[in-house]
């Protein structure tokens, strides 16, 4: 019916260490989260381990993570290196995943706090950097948010989305591919190099597109697929499914992951309530025009429609935009909410923009925004687009340090648009959102610190004293556990305890 | 319209006739906009990783999702 849906972004961050290029990135990653949840440790809690298990005797695990926890990550073997993993108190989850650390934000009902527990996650990897360098235990490392090393590897920013599960896959898989293959215009991160090695030295307006192959399919690491059909929902399966998007790149700029969330959300809704059903916006061949489409900065290429008709990326997403707008005047009996409204309106702003001039969109869309900025460096330099010093700019763009990234200078100059301030993004790296069971997860991190043994996105394991077993509190269902519903609860339960007793008393 | 044609048509200064013509204000808010552009330019010199070419081809890594 609008932008509010339960969502989420996982990032994996590109990962190097100056001067040791043969450094393992999985040690590297490990000493990445592990020194973060070093200070957590020092903060004054025990490192809750990821509950991967439902079946499995927990107290061996926890024996075995406790010693990880004393372990010098250079200690560990390959096995405990692929087992960092930590929950943070604003509900993410910190981990490594295919040698990159990741950042999976918790879970959220609208694409603003999507985008601030977002970057949130930026600001976790920075400091996570810091403490790691601070450490002596490793050479520096760098991290950036980005999505390919131009040299045939990708890794990914990954959208979640829950939907209903009664809306057929087929629909969504006909309607959800021209949307993605055309939101790349106001989506891309914009990369120096086409192809998967980057062999052509062009700029384009996305990182990712290139390593996509196929139209539909379950993989997420080679032959990629523009719909994904991954199904694990973290949730009753029987009401719920995660859709699990792969194609988009890591945005740096606040209004891009909004909008990118915004507007994906309300296609969504559009589909569940068959409100696209009439358009057959599919074009011939998806995965070449999904290519020729972030290859084309000048956006005037035409796709090829099934119907043999052609129209351009933002002639699509107009037309979609407008039937959004209609959608949710309808549904919304003409009183669209607040932030639905916004998207809307940013979403036909940025189009027609992009239709005019793509630079009037400089602040707001990052592909413009690190392109104007490589054009006033080789207008004053007189560069070639070959030249190393344009390639360094296009990765440091996404550099998370605030004082080296260039994302984040132009930020600092006003260049690129804020949504948050500093204090939001500093309270959202240790406070979970309160409208959801991400709330619930990260408020018993926080407060019972020496008693939660475990957590994951449906459970939260307790290790009460003098119990025999541990207590895992399922949490299936992603829209209870909120403040409202366990705020008051939490609060009149000092120990977990009191709080236990409570909630089986309450449920 | 290519991207060497954008970036002539964005980057291009005035002539000396077409400053000539200009307003003072109008001349003035050119500056402003050429001299931010070059303090951003100035800015990213001297956060820049130093050795750009070392800095590119090091940055390598691993597959993932």
């Amino acid at each position: 019916m609008s932008v509010h849906r339960v969502m989420g972004i996982e990032t994996e961050y590109g990962i190097t260490v100056p001067g040791h290029p043969t450094m393992n990135a999985m040690v590297s990653s490990t000493h990445i989260v592990n020194a973060y949840a070093q200070e957590v440790i020092a903060a004054g809690r025990r490192k809750a381990r990821w509950d991967y298990d439902l079946e499995s005797p927990l107290r061996d695990a926890r024996g075995f993570d406790m010693s990880r926890a004393e372990a010098d990550p250079s200690q560990l073997t390959d096995d405990d290196l692929g087992l960092a993993n930590v929950v943070l108190t604003n509900g993410a989850r910190l981990y490594v995943d295919h040698a990159h650390p990741e950042y999976s934000a918790p879970e959220v009902t609208n694409p603003r706090d999507a985008a601030l527990w977002d970057r949130a996650g930026v600001r976790v990897m920075e400091r996570a950097s810091t403490l790691a360098s601070r450490s002596g235990s490793t050479p520096p490392i760098l991290l950036y948010k980005n999505n390919t090393d131009n040299k045939g590897a990708s890794y990914g920013t990954h959208e979640n989305y829950l939907m209903r599960r009664t809306t057929p896959f087929s629909d969504i898989v006909r309607h959800l591919t021209p949307f993605f293959i055309t939101r790349q215009v106001f989506t891309g991160s914009g990369r120096l190099g086409v192809g998967q090695e980057g062999r052509s030295m062009r700029y384009q307006l996305t990182q990712r597109a290139d390593f996509f192959e196929v139209e539909v399919g379950l993989e997420t690491t080679l032959k990629r697929p523009i719909i994904n059909t991954r199904d694990e929902p973290h949730a009753d399966p029987e009401k719920y499914r995660r859709l699990h998007v792969i194609v988009g790149d890591a945005n740096l700029c606040d209004v891009a992951t909004y909008l990118k969330m915004g507007t994906t959300s309300i296609i969504l809704a559009m589909i569940e309530d068959g409100a696209l059903d009439q358009a057959d916006l599919t074009p011939r061949n998806p995965v070449r025009e999904m290519h020729a489409v972030s290859h084309d900065t000048t956006l005037q290429h035409r796709l090829v429609m099934n119907d043999g008709s052609r129209r351009t990326a933002i002639e699509i997403q107009e037309h979609l935009c407008t039937l959004a707008r209609a959608y949710c005047a309808q549904q919304a009996g003409g009183d669209i909410d607040e932030q639905t409204l916004d998207v809307l309106d940013r979403w036909s702003a940025t189009l027609s923009g992009l239709a005019a001039d793509p630079m009037t969109c400089a602040t707001t869309v990052d592909w413009v925004a690190k392109l104007a900025l490589l054009e006033e460096y080789r207008a004053r330099d007189g560069l070639d687009w070959s030249a190393h010093r344009l390639q360094a700019i296009d990765l440091q763009y996404s550099d998370v340090r605030r004082d080296k990234g260039l994302a984040a200078r132009l930020e600092a100059r006003g260049r690129l648009a804020r949504l948050f301030t500093d204090d939001e993004v500093d309270r959202a790296m240790h406070r979970p959102p309160h409208d959801t069971r991400a709330y619930f997860r990260g408020e018993c991190l926080r407060r019972y610190p020496e008693q939660v043994a475990a957590a994951s996105w449906d459970s939260v394991v307790f290790d009460i004293p003098g119990q025999e077993s541990l207590l895992r509190v399922p949490t299936l269902e992603p829209l209870r556990g909120t403040r409202e519903h366990v705020g008051a609860l939490l609060d009149a339960s000092p120990t977990p305890q009191e709080l236990i007793a409570a909630l089986s008393v309450s449920t | 319209m290519s991207q060497r044609e954008s970036a002539e048509r964005r980057t291009s200064k005035p002539s000396q006739t077409e400053e000539a013509a200009q307003t003072p204000a109008e001349s003035a808010a050119t500056t402003d906009l050429d001299s931010d552009i070059d303090s951003i330019l100035d800015e990213i010199d001297s956060v820049l990783e130093e050795n750009a070419e070392d800095f590119v081809k090091s940055f390598v890594q691993k597959g993932g999702q």
